[in-house]
């Protein structure tokens, strides 16, 4: 059977910049459940106590803007989150999550249609989107073909690895 | 046969810039695209094409390399860096170390490096904020691909190079085999025109560039500067420029390396390097133009960097300070200390305030001494910090409380940035913060100019 993503929506706007997911105070931290327990609390100080395992963000546009720090989408998923969905993601963000195997879904017609506490269930691999909630299903657009050979063999590091034992 | 004639046509493809019939495929290349294909190995690419390009130089600071060095620690067979002479590795974010945890992420860079035999390690006291210290030690030239995890990283634009900030991922990968895969990006073409007034600075233009483009506007893109008021632009002042090319989400913001940024590079390293131009019929997608004359200095307002307006709307309210903060990456450098030691001089800053200091790097920071700048600011009642850049992402040496307001040189003021969540940040020049530091308000420096002039 097809591995899904299942759980609920925590919608924010535009603009969720690396500040607000984690602030640079806990910059110096590297184990990933301590970081999860501080994600967004920029703009959401209640988030890492509301999020349950397998819930999902739901943003606007240029989600992840600002900051090259790795531990956001780290801490994103070291609070349990299962993926992010967004209308588009800043460029070094976007590279990080797929790197440290964050899911993520550009959208633009699921983030308008779903409303906070919405029941998701995402098909990673034909990036399907349901909203248990509404009723309604929308695509996530596929990701380039490298990036998706990359994802295929594992991620960046299993890459680097196949590099290094042909050379 | 067929072969025969494709190799026929693709010989053709190189040598032929004039004929109509492959206009297509020779089209001309941007600055960008030009470092691009040589660093892939390629004559050509295209924007959108996927690229492993190998790096002339790999940076990484105490926090990004402390998690790259765990990530490589888990990569089968990356046992050793795949040149230690290209890697910089620089201690600045949490320096001197903020508590125990910092300090332990500093004594794994340091121990990596030693390990690893890394010959550009800084560390506390021999180095500074990257950023300032990279172009200052002869490690940029044009020509060059640089990748850091850091965002600023594409500070290096200034000098004619390709630098983008990646995450630790990316930089473990980086240091092991010396390549990265890249998205050519398609380039928005920046045109200045136009004479900057008085006290209207590098930092005004680049404000107004964020506010123009939005934080979203050139995101996935290349920013190349070009224009008669970029090169009339010291070296500073292109740095400060390019650093901010991530504010408006950019891949990396470049300049052509003029004569000014040869011998700059020049008197610091003898290592050989090409300078690019773009083509005359490069692809942009598209062309902006800015015509400074009469632009006054800018301000961004919180919270985000593109929300950007002129001093004179800005100080229609009166806006009280806290705090005013000179420094970092954007505008740590020995030009920014002059401008604010020649508006202090021998005045004393509003009893409202606390300014915080934090020369660039520990050259800028002696330089700084040695023309007694050091002496004027703390007379003036400054507070002058090490090398680092702690207060500008809320990490030490200046974090801000609840309900404070802090006018500051940095790159950004998102919410919670410089410290708490219900601080607020604005973004301006130096010439405008030390300005703001006579008054304790946020203050436009034309006016004090036209109080110089006034006054005998």
């Amino acid at each position: 059977m097809e591995q899904t993503l299942h759980g609920f929506a925590h919608t924010y706007g535009k603009n969720v910049d690396t500040d607000v997911i984690i602030p640079g105070k806990y910059c110096n931290i590297i184990d990933h459940a301590e970081l999860g327990k501080h994600a967004l609390e920029g703009i959401d100080p209640e988030f890492s106590s509301r999020v349950k395992a397998g819930d999902v963000i739901v943003a606007d546009t240029n989600f992840g803007c600002g900051s090259s720090r790795e531990v956001a989408p780290i801490a994103i998923k070291g609070a349990g989150v299962s993926a992010v969905i967004a209308k588009s993601f800043a460029r070094i963000f976007f590279r990080n999550a797929l790197n440290i195997g964050l899911p993520i879904f550009e959208c633009p017609e699921a983030v308008d249609d779903i409303a906070a506490g919405d029941e998701i269930v995402i098909v990673p691999g034909t990036g399907m989107i349901h909203n248990k909630t509404k009723g309604t299903q929308h695509r996530a657009a596929a990701l380039p073909p490298f990036m998706q050979s990359l994802i295929a063999v594992g991620g960046l590091k299993n890459y680097v690895e196949e590099r290094l034992a042909k050379a | 046969m067929d072969r025969a004639r494709r190799e026929a046509e693709l010989m053709v493809v190189h040598d032929s810039r004039d004929s109509p019939r492959k206009k297509r495929i020779t089209m001309g290349m941007t600055l960008t695209q030009k470092i691009l294909a040589r660093h892939a190995g390629l004559d050509h690419v295209e924007t959108g094409q996927i690229i492993n390009a190998k790096v002339d130089l790999v940076l990484a600071n105490e926090l990004s390399a402390a998690v790259a060095i765990e990530v490589m620690r888990t990569i089968k067979g990356a046992d050793r860096v795949f040149d230690p002479e290209k890697i910089a590795l620089v201690e600045d974010h949490f320096v001197p170390a903020k508590d125990a945890q910092s300090a332990k992420l500093a004594k794994m860079m340091k121990d990596f490096a030693a390990e690893q035999k890394i010959t550009h390690f800084f560390d506390v006291g021999r180095g500074g904020i990257e950023h300032v210290v990279l172009p200052e030690a002869g490690l940029v030239a044009p020509g060059e691909l640089i990748v850091g995890g850091d965002s600023h990283t594409c500070t290096y634009g200034a000098l004619g190079a390709f630098a983008t900030g990646m995450g630790s991922t990316d930089i473990a990968a980086a240091f092991v085999l010396g390549e990265v895969w890249l998205k050519v990006p398609p380039t928005i073409k920046l045109v200045y025109s136009g004479k900057l007034g008085p006290m209207v600075f590098a930092k005004d233009l680049m404000l107004k560039t964020v506010g123009t483009l939005g934080i979203d506007g050139a995101t996935y893109r290349a920013l190349e500067y070009t224009g008669t008021t970029i090169n009339e632009l010291s070296i500073t002042g292109r740095i400060t420029m390019a650093n901010m090319a991530i504010e408006a989400g950019a891949k990396n913001g470049i300049f052509v390396a003029d004569e000014k940024a040869i011998a700059f590079v020049q008197e610091r390293t003898t290592r050989k390097f090409i300078v690019d131009h773009a083509d005359a019929d490069a692809q942009y997608e598209r062309v902006v133009n800015i015509d400074v004359e009469n632009m006054e200095p800018q301000i961004a307002c919180p919270h985000t960097p593109d929300n950007v307006h002129g001093v004179s709307d800005v100080t229609r309210d009166e806006i009280l300070l806290d705090q005013i903060f000179i420094g970092s990456c954007t505008n740590g450098y020995i030009e920014d200390l002059r401008i604010v030691a020649k508006i202090l001089d021998g005045k004393q800053i509003s009893p409202r305030l606390r300014v915080i200091v934090n020369p660039g790097s520990q050259k800028v920071w002696m330089q700084a001494a040695n023309e007694g700048i050091l002496s004027i600011l703390a007379a003036a009642g400054c507070a002058v910090n090490t090398p680092g850049c702690g207060a500008c992402f809320g990490g030490h040496m200046g974090t801000l409380g609840d309900g404070e307001r802090c006018l500051s040189t940095t790159n950004r003021n998102y919410v919670g940035r410089m410290g708490s969540p219900k601080a607020e940040v604005y973004l301006a020049s130096p010439a405008t913060c030390a300005a703001s530091a006579l008054t304790g308000r946020i203050t436009d420096p034309r006016v004090l100019e036209l109080a110089h002039a006034l006054s005998p």
